[in-house]
């Protein structure tokens, strides 16, 4: 994992977490199943759902498990406005939520719900007095994520829940989780979605926190598992994974944000003499191991790929990486024109990334910036 | 995704640059993702004697620009207007779908660097006979470039 600075994309699995998960994988019990082998599924399900719970100071019985934070955006969009349609049809997001918010909530447009999308300023943070006109009698839902995974810029979310009074609030917390504090009790959210796979946990699995009395439709229907909410028979081992690893996250995050703070730091401070170079995202309100930068008169993919030559690992949100070949929503929403955000690069740090490993980015990252540079048409050498 | 030949062509770009004095100068730009590619070409004997480009794009569009100065350096007006970008593509191992787009762009600036260069020497009747009437028009500035796949990939965007 030398080199790695995609953390946002995917993280590895943590070997203490690896360790506890395997004999779950060999335990046939169906957790169900009223015999021995099947309350041993049942038993490490429900310490993971302390294990979360504790994480974010919520009850366990205000943890549902799903298949990961897409499921749980989806749950808490879609769930949420089937089961309250009654109260109203109308709900607030922002411009710079994760594909699993944006498109549940375009499906939802195109089924008699009306959305309105939150601006943010050219940091990335929204706009609240948007979002104080937009609240209407028939608002039923604010979702607004905690951080962008992105831009890494966090977001005001206590003083959103001010403005919205006791309007549900949703906060996607899937980035912020294990970087910065998510504590429910300041937050004061009513559904808050968790990812495993951020916080070094497997992917497949991940996590909605449900506050007491707020009503969902479920998605997935069948045998009743998770309170009704997500029916299927649970990923044992993947949730026996995910509790080990909320249990290393509680213990070690703060110590760990610190260090990749100062690398983080470390990084922007030099990537920012690079001629031509810019911060994109909130230079304070920014989560501690995320760097998105971008470069003038050169594109993203080339540049990741230059880097990877050089045994770097890095992301960009640059047309041309899309599938869509449009550049990234985010960027496109901070105000960025297309041709800046091509040249866009993201740096996420995470747990085993080392001195050496920001030593060498730091060392690489000109030159390859440079000789891309010697080979675009936009760029005159002084 | 991509294969090891378009990676040798991004690590090792060949004929990379500008020309003093060109003959011709063909500049497209992207309407897909934005993106620009300039050729330069230097001409003697109807022989394209020397040809350098510069890229602002992504990996698979200095691979092709890379690729198709390399195979029309050396070649006659007539064979170096072969390099489609089908030959393009194919040079490089295949390209993915959603980066066909780039390869167009380097046989496009090849076509309008040549025809840059007849219409600079009043060979006008060959611009016409080789087929490049629209390229003709668009360095004339009567036309804006036109890509066939631009309306497809538009529909799929805004749908
Ligand atoms: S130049 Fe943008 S995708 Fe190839």
């Amino acid at each position: 994992m030398k080199g790695y600075f995609d953390y946002a994309s995917g993280c590895p699995v943590d070997e203490r977490v690896l360790e506890a998960m395997l004999p779950y994988f060999k335990i046939p019990g169906n957790p169900s199943s009223v015999h021995s082998q099947g309350y041993q599924a049942r038993e490490a399900i429900e310490k993971a759902r302390e294990s979360v719970a504790e994480l974010i100071e919520a009850e366990p019985n205000e943890i549902i498990f799903t298949s990961g934070a897409t499921e749980s955006n989806n749950l808490a969009l879609i769930g949420f406005a089937l089961r309250n349609k009654d109260k109203g049809r109308h709900i607030i997001t922002s411009k710079i939520e994760h594909m699993s918010i944006l498109n549940p909530c375009k499906f939802l447009q195109k089924n008699g719900f009306e959305i309105s999308y939150v601006p943010v300023d050219k940091d990335g943070i929204v706009d609240l007095s948007f979002i104080e006109n937009s609240i209407r009698e028939d608002t039923i839902l604010i979702s607004i994520q905690h951080a962008n995974n992105e831009i890494g810029t966090i977001q005001p979310i206590e003083e959103i829940k001010e403005i919205s009074g006791n309007i549900p609030l949703h906060v996607d917390a899937t980035a912020s989780l294990g970087k910065i504090e998510v504590d429910i009790q300041t937050l004061k959210a009513d559904l808050v979605t968790l990812s495993s796979n951020d916080i070094y946990g497997p992917r497949g699995v991940g996590a909605l926190f449900v506050r007491k009395g707020v009503k969902l439709h479920p998605l997935i229907l069948g045998g009743g598992q998770e309170r009704g909410l997500r029916s299927g028979t649970e990923n044992v081992a993947g949730i026996v994974g995910f509790g080990v690893a909320a249990e290393i996250t509680k213990k070690e995050y703060k110590e760990e944000s610190e260090r990749l703070k100062r690398f983080r730091d470390r990084i922007i401070e030099n990537v920012l003499k690079i001629e031509n170079s810019y911060l994109n995202g909130h230079r304070e309100r920014r989560l501690p191991n995320n760097v998105n930068v971008r470069f003038s008169y050169i594109e993203g993919e080339s540049l990741v790929l230059s880097l990877d030559m050089e045994g770097i690992q890095a992301s960009t949100g640059s047309a041309c990486s899309s599938k869509t070949l449009q550049p990234s929503h985010v960027l496109t929403a901070i105000g960025l024109k297309h041709e800046e955000a091509h040249g866009s690069l993201l740096i996420t740090l995470g747990r085993y990334n080392t001195e050496d490993d920001v030593n060498k980015l730091i060392e690489v990252l000109p030159s390859a910036v440079e000789r891309l540079r010697m080979m675009s048409p936009l760029y005159r050498r002084r | 995704m991509y294969s090891e030949k378009l990676f040798e062509h991004f690590r090792n770009p060949r004929n990379v640059g500008e020309i003093e004095n060109p003959d011709g100068v063909g500049t497209v730009g992207n309407p897909v993702c934005g993106d620009l590619m300039t050729f330069m070409i230097k001409v003697k004997d109807d022989v394209i004697e020397d040809i350098k480009f510069k890229t602002f794009g992504c990996g698979a569009a200095i691979a092709t620009s890379s690729i198709a100065t390399e195979m029309a350096k050396g070649k006659k007006i007539e064979e170096a207007l072969k390099i489609s970008k089908k030959v393009v593509a194919d040079a490089l191992g295949g390209l993915p779908p959603q980066k066909m787009h780039c390869s167009n762009l380097a046989s496009d600036a090849l076509r309008m660097a040549i025809t840059d260069y007849l219409r600079k020497t009043n060979q006008i009747e060959r611009i016409k006979e080789l087929g490049l009437e629209k390229e003709l028009k668009i360095l004339e500035g009567e036309e804006t470039e036109e890509h066939e796949e631009t309306s497809e990939v538009e529909e799929f965007l805004n749908d």
